[in-house]
């Protein structure tokens, strides 16, 4: 018998489990447009809404007349809060415990809010009735500047809470403040930089931007009067939150509501927030009777639905004066627009800003926000990355730039010295956190090693005497950015999303011939779960990934689970995922014990079977073992092979790497040539590296869009002067570099397979990299801190400023 | 809106639409005649999710309407291969990475499948360029890039050996 059994690693190969390079499930589908994203769903007698939007960023609304509207042919309903008001639907709470409007309540906060809904037989006939729609506003002064709207004499923009002395998150001191958040020991701090010998201070704007996935949000809601029940498909990141969100706000019994997700275009943070669209889909159908379609266009997309960042970060880091850091102090003024709707654990109202800290063994350090109501849309998602981590990883990796230049220090070596060590893990941070793993020193060397480091300063050098010279007129910039993530929210002992607790889920059903399905209460947008959580599976129960289905998304057959953004899909779903395997394969194991007649503990588990210990020859397979747990009445076992988890995280994980960027920039035209990207990863155990390197790919692309000229712009009246993609930013492939990737790895210790997830590494690590290699290109000529996006037309200014065109 | 009648060849299929002059041919196409391969991202001309190949140009179809595709034929990505014998550029697509979620990768591949009737023999700088009309917030380029050249070599064999 034995001699038929083929050879370990030949048996593991055939699994396609972690570690390899499987090609992706999803691609048959898409390459050959059969995708399903929402805007594909066709219901019989579907109709299609669309809004009437504020051309105001501030204005009363004196009156709405549909009277018109309902005139233009094709169209069947026209909804304003008045007819969402008795279902207490006209406004609705948002992820953060504030609310939003969800169609205009006697004012509108920010352009392009919603302010009516208009139903009709299809896009272009509501676009007719969206145009007919009669509203007359009373403009009245806006806020755009976040350090103005505590200003005594500044306008109350939240009339409906001006009153409200506490917050979700505290005590409010002005009717436009929404919370102050605190971390860290402020007086200690203040002494610390008091004494120090070297004390840098910048302030640091990373700038409003906007995920703009390729497909913007929409829904499709059928209420069927007949059974009692709601369907909802939607563009959704978090499907069964935004199922019990909308039971508490519908007062539809959660059972009654079935969301799905179905293939999503992207999301990037965008998809994650339950939108008026979303609402108002649903209050529609109710009405009509039929399935109701919301779709919205990009201009809507990017002016109302989820901005990203805006925060101001004030900083102060104290060294010694060989460069030992002391200190570090953060005040952030965080631009929340007009609702606080960002999307964060609720005990997080700036996310984890926290991990300012970064890769660094500060001892002491204390962080403020103070989130901020202004005239813009509402959102505050995590673009790409876990909750205002790419915020805290700039603002760390431009203040360490800041403080190599006090010092006069090279920025390398700066931060080599004040790395977390390896030993030093599990690492308490000064803001509260316990680092999991980490060795940034191997990766840092391999990484100044592989681009050269030491050259190109003395390139660099090269170039400014060559420049100053008249030699040339482009200068080199090298920028450096080492990045400690926080992601996998994570622990319910602290991180929920309104009450509900961030844990993650995986149910397996192992089919009597040997193959198996698996469900998952994450969702993916592009990832590639059903490939990754597949190959999880097969080394831990032994059945090849291609006879594993993956599914998620649908509410009424997957495990409850919070999602996916914050990277937290591997570490968290991942986890229970295998936690689920092993509950398989513990009862596989008794089944197997049964069949060969040994004790339990006389078998062990072997690539894809269960062998008699000392005895290899005899042995079942997990697909022999399926088949018994059909077929087979085995005393104290029930039949079948099924298993669920709900993995409760113990920590959160910490990936972490080195980016390097080299850039020319024309110092007469702005312009910029990305000579060289390097970026090194650590995300713990890798469990498919052609995964993993495509996420690196376009994470980066998304760190050069928004460290390079992406930005949602408003002028002094709030009008968004970036609302289409002519003036939005997308690197086409011309722009976009190749890039060079490498890798450590250093387990997750609690994750049962040590990952960690590395989606938003590459935004997060991105984009202090492109903006690092902006400055340090003018360093030499004073320049010290210059705000994104670094357009050309601001690089110029910069240029300009430092004289460096006369 | 009185309607009319647009007839035009789409996948090798003749088709006789009934519909109003405003309509755009993506919403034509996806909304009448049920191909959702080609999808919506800007309807302002700018990504390139709704790339169709049109009396053989690559065009937008957010920015043209279907009555200007009168007499036109029209391939999508529903009519370059079949699930039994794939286009050698969506088989690459899959071999190097080239989508992740998959929204642009219909109009990617349309593009691309133009691209190299046009110039068989691109160089790295040339795909770059001719792509540059279709967005990806994905994957980043490079994979694309490595994919469709990697095509244009199979396809030059194939045709050699041909």
């Amino acid at each position: 018998m034995n001699e038929s059994t083929p050879p370990k690693e030949e048996r593991s190969a055939a699994l396609s489990g972690l570690g390899t390079s499987r090609k992706r499930v999803e691609d048959a589908r898409f390459t050959q447009g059969k995708g399903n994203y929402v805007d594909d769903i066709k219901l019989p007698g579907m109709l299609f809404g669309d809004f009437v939007r504020s051309p105001y960023a501030h204005a009363r609304v004196k009156s709405i007349n549909t009277e018109k509207a309902m005139a233009v042919p094709g169209v069947h309903a026209v909804l304003t809060a008045a007819d969402l008001a008795p279902l207490s639907l006209h406004w609705m709470p948002t992820l953060a415990g504030d609310k939003q409007m969800v169609l205009a309540d006697g004012k509108v906060l920010f352009q392009a809010q919603e302010v009516a809904f208009v139903v009709a037989d299809d896009r272009y006939a509501a676009a007719d009735g969206v145009a007919a729609v009669e509203v007359e506003y009373e403009e009245l002064p806006v806020i755009v500047d976040p350090f103005k709207a505590e200003a005594d004499d500044a306008p109350v923009l939240r009339e409906d809470i001006a009153d409200q002395k506490e917050g979700a998150h505290g005590p409010r001191r002005h009717p436009n403040h929404i919370f102050t958040w605190e971390s860290g020991d402020l007086e200690a701090t203040e002494a610390v930089l008091a004494e120090a010998d070297v004390v840098a201070e910048e302030m640091i704007y990373y700038h409003r931007t906007h995920p703009c996935p390729l497909e913007t949000c929409g829904s499709v809601a059928s209420m069927d009067k007949v059974n009692g029940k709601l369907t909802v498909w939607g563009t959704f990141q978090a499907p069964h939150a935004v199922r019990t969100v909308a039971s508490l706000i519908s007062g539809i019994a959660e059972h009654n509501i079935r969301i799905i997700s179905p293939d999503i275009g992207g999301g990037f943070g965008n998809k994650v927030g339950v939108y008026p669209g979303y609402i108002c889909s649903i209050v529609a159908s109710i009405v009509t009777g039929v399935p109701v379609k919301w779709v919205e266009d990009r201009s809507d997309n990017l002016m109302a639905t989820a901005f990203a960042r805006d925060y101001w970060m004030k900083g102060r880091i104290s060294a010694t004066k060989d460069g030992k850091i002391t200190g570090l102090h953060c005040h952030t003024t965080a631009d929340h627009g007009a609702f606080d709707a960002c999307a964060d654990p609720t005990k997080f109202p700036a996310g984890f800003m926290n991990i300012c800290t970064g890769s660094y063994d500060i001892p002491t350090a204390y962080l403020a926000v103070d989130g901020i109501y202004t005239n813009k849309a509402p959102g505050g998602v995590a673009y790409r990355c876990s909750f205002r981590v790419t915020e805290a990883a700039y603002f760390i990796e431009r203040m360490i730039e800041v403080l190599a230049i006090k010092l006069g220090m090279d920025a390398a070596e700066l931060r080599v010295k004040n790395f977390i060590k390896k030993e030093q893990f599990p690492y308490q941070s000064a803001l509260g956190w316990e680092y999991d793993s980490g060795d940034y020193h191997t990766g840092w060397e391999k990484a100044l090693k592989a681009v050269g480091y030491e050259d190109l300063r003395k390139e660099q050098a090269e170039r400014v005497e060559a420049f100053k010279r008249g030699d040339t007129r482009k200068l080199l910039g090298i920028g450096l950015s080492h990045f400690t993530e926080i992601v996998g929210a994570g622990p319910v002992k602290n991180c929920d999303i309104l009450g509900l607790g961030m844990f993650d889920s995986c149910e397996i059903r192992i089919h009597p011939t040997g193959s198996a399905i698996a469900r998952l209460g994450t969702i993916s947008q592009g990832q590639g779960h059903a490939t990754t959580f597949a190959q999880i599976l097969a080394t831990e129960i032994g059945i090849p990934a291609e006879d594993i289905t993956l599914e998620e998304g649908d509410t009424d057959t997957a495990p409850y689970g919070l999602g996916t953004y914050g990277s937290r899909s591997t570490p968290v779903a991942g986890a229970a995922t295998a936690m689920a395997g092993r509950k398989i394969r513990a009862k596989a194991q008794m089944i197997a014990a049964y069949l060969l007649e040994v004790h339990d503990n006389d078998i062990e588990w072997d690539v894809d079977r269960f062998v008699v210990k000392g005895a290899p020859e005899r042995f079942k397979t997990m697909k022999e073992i399926a088949f018994a747990s059909y077929n087979q009445a085995i005393p104290g076992v029930e039949p079948g092979l099924e298993a669920v988890s709900y993995y409760d995280p113990p920590n959160m994980t910490y990936p972490f790497g080195s980016y390097i960027c080299v850039m020319e920039i024309d110092v007469d035209t702005g312009t910029t040539e990305i000579r060289q990207v390097f970026a090194l990863d650590d995300c713990g155990t890798r469990i498919n590296p052609m995964i993993i390197e495509g996420q690196v790919h376009g994470g980066l692309t998304e760190a050069l869009a928004i460290a390079m000229g992406q930005e949602i712009a408003y002028d002094e009246q709030g009008n968004v002067t970036t609302g289409t993609l002519m003036d939005f930013f997308i690197p086409t492939a011309v722009e976009t570099p190749n890039y060079q990737t490498d890798y450590t790895v250093t387990p997750s210790p609690h994750h049962p397979i040590g990952a960690k997830g590395v989606g938003e590494s590459p935004n997060v690590g991105g984009v202090p990299a492109f903006s690092n290699a902006v400055h340090d290109a003018f360093r030499a000529f004073g320049l010290t801190q210059s705000h994104m996006p670094h357009d050309h037309w601001r690089i110029w200014k910069t240029a300009e400023s430092l004289g460096l065109h006369d | 809106m009185e309607k009319m009648h647009v007839k035009m060849t789409v996948n090798g299929k003749n088709v006789d639409l009934l519909t109003e002059p405003r309509t755009l041919l993506i919403h034509a196409l996806r909304e009448e005649l049920g191909i959702t391969g080609p999808h919506v991202g800007c309807s302002s001309s700018h990504c390139g999710a709704c790339t169709v190949d049109m009396n053989g140009m690559s065009v937008k179809s957010c920015t043209v309407f279907a009555a200007q595709a009168e007499g036109a034929d029209i391939t999508t990505i529903e009519g370059l291969g079949t699930p039994d014998a794939l286009h050698v550029l969506q088989e690459m697509f899959k071999e190097h990475h080239g989508l992740q979620c998959g929204y642009c990768t219909p109009g990617m591949i349309t593009r691309a499948y133009r691209l190299l009737q046009e110039n068989p023999t691109p160089t790295e700088e040339e795909v770059r360029f001719g792509i540059a009309g279709n967005l990806c917030r994905c994957t980043g380029y490079q994979n694309i890039v490595k994919a469709i050249l990697e095509a244009a070599a199979k396809m030059n064999d194939m045709k050699e050996s041909a």
